[in-house]
């Protein structure tokens, strides 16, 4: 499965995910105790040189996962020129952006592995219930493109067999499919020792 | 236990590929999707702890950096926008769901489930989603609601949904529906 993470490699890459998370935690607390459009926007033309340090692939790539964004923004600026607060609206605006912008930037300068080692150093206290956390990780990333797989050709099947379109009902054997997988990688896990033999 | 890893992984991954599905956008740009519908059946079927773990194992992976929401979703980001009640209310939608069902053992399986994603898939999913949008958007409480209003009907029609999914797994397979058994 694709991660979110950047195919550009960036200086940023090389750093302790921990530190960069860290970083991004108090990064976001300061920035929702500024309330003035000049420091928020400040801090959104940082983000956005950020963004356009590595070059412009890194760039343009990180602006359209903040395109997204785009309706909230519409609305909070309508909301404020309505209510005759624009500035306010406006400064609302860039904090999202760059809360949003600064959290999308870990995510791109930090591969998956490393945020997953992470998260087990994170579950360390949990024992061996901790390498049962790695392996339903694992699972889902195998099994989630193997159920798209399914379901569409669940609505094959479906679509051979009527001229309507697969609604709701479709999703009834896509359930009894994921627990009969369930069951059957279960078998195989203790066919091969168990959890304790991970 | 193995039985239990693979049931919440495999929830977790069925939650990821329902969001996948042909999806809707309605006002605001928030996707309306089989996604909520798929963190409401864990709840129904794999019953409050397993349907609970589920959801959060799957939101533990979108912030991991995995696009697992609909519309190719996911990583820190999500947690820093709008949207990011809904999400972080996933695991505590799919346990009151599946809670309320458990309990609800007198009434007969398909009305349970329906009540149980319409308390804990839309009360507590919403509640969470009025909270973290009032947060990032500085609006009311009052105001942060009437933004996402708008999804309630869609929402209702998905809780009504996953009653019939599990009246129907219930129907044809006696003791797959792990919160009445």
């Amino acid at each position: 499965m694709i991660s979110l993470s950047s195919p550009v490699k960036t200086r940023a890459h090389s750093w302790p995910a921990g530190a960069k998370l860290m970083a991004l935690c108090v990064a976001t607390v300061a920035l929702f105790g500024l309330q003035h459009i000049v420091p928020l926007g400040l801090c959104f033309v940082a983000v956005l040189a950020l963004y356009a340090a590595p070059g412009p692939v890194f760039l343009r790539a990180g602006l359209a996962r903040l395109w997204g964004l785009w309706p909230f923004v519409a609305v909070l600026i309508l909301w404020h020129w309505a209510t005759g607060d624009l500035a306010q609206g406006v400064a609302l605006g860039f904090r999202m952006a760059t809360a949003v912008g600064l959290a999308n930037l870990v995510t791109m300068t930090t591969r998956l592995s490393d945020m997953m080692a992470v998260v087990m150093w994170l579950c360390t206290p949990l024992g061996r219930h901790r390498r049962a956390i790695g392996l339903a990780m694992a699972l889902v990333i195998r099994f989630t493109p193997i159920f798209v797989l399914k379901g569409q050709g669940l609505a094959l099947a479906w679509r051979a067999r009527s001229a309507r379109r697969p609604g709701w009902r479709v999703i009834v054997p896509f359930m009894a499919l994921a627990l009969d997988d369930a069951d059957h990688v279960a078998e195989a896990l203790r066919a091969r020792g168990g959890l304790g033999n991970l | 236990m193995e039985r239990n890893v693979t049931q919440i992984a495999l929830f977790a991954a069925l939650i990821a590929a329902l969001g996948l599905v042909p999806q809707l956008t309605l006002a605001f740009g928030v996707p309306i999707t089989a996604q909520s519908l798929g963190v409401m059946l864990c709840g129904t079927v794999l019953g409050a702890w397993r349907g609970g773990l589920a959801a959060l194992l799957f939101v533990g992976l979108v912030a991991l950096g995995l696009p697992l929401l609909a519309g190719g979703r996911g990583g820190l980001g999500v947690f820093a926008g709008p949207t990011m009640g809904f999400v972080i209310g996933f695991p505590i939608a799919a346990f009151a769901t599946g809670l309320i069902t458990q309990r609800l053992r007198a009434l007969p399986v398909g009305w349970a489930a329906g009540l149980g994603a319409i308390l804990g898939g839309i009360v507590v999913l919403y509640a969470f989603g009025v909270v973290g949008m009032s947060i990032v958007l500085n609006k009311t409480l009052g105001e942060a609601f009437l933004l996402v209003a708008a999804f309630l009907p869609g929402d209702a029609i998905k809780a009504v949904l996953a009653g019939l999914i599990t009246a129907a797994l219930a129907r044809a397979r006696p003791g797959s529906v792990l919160s009445r058994a």
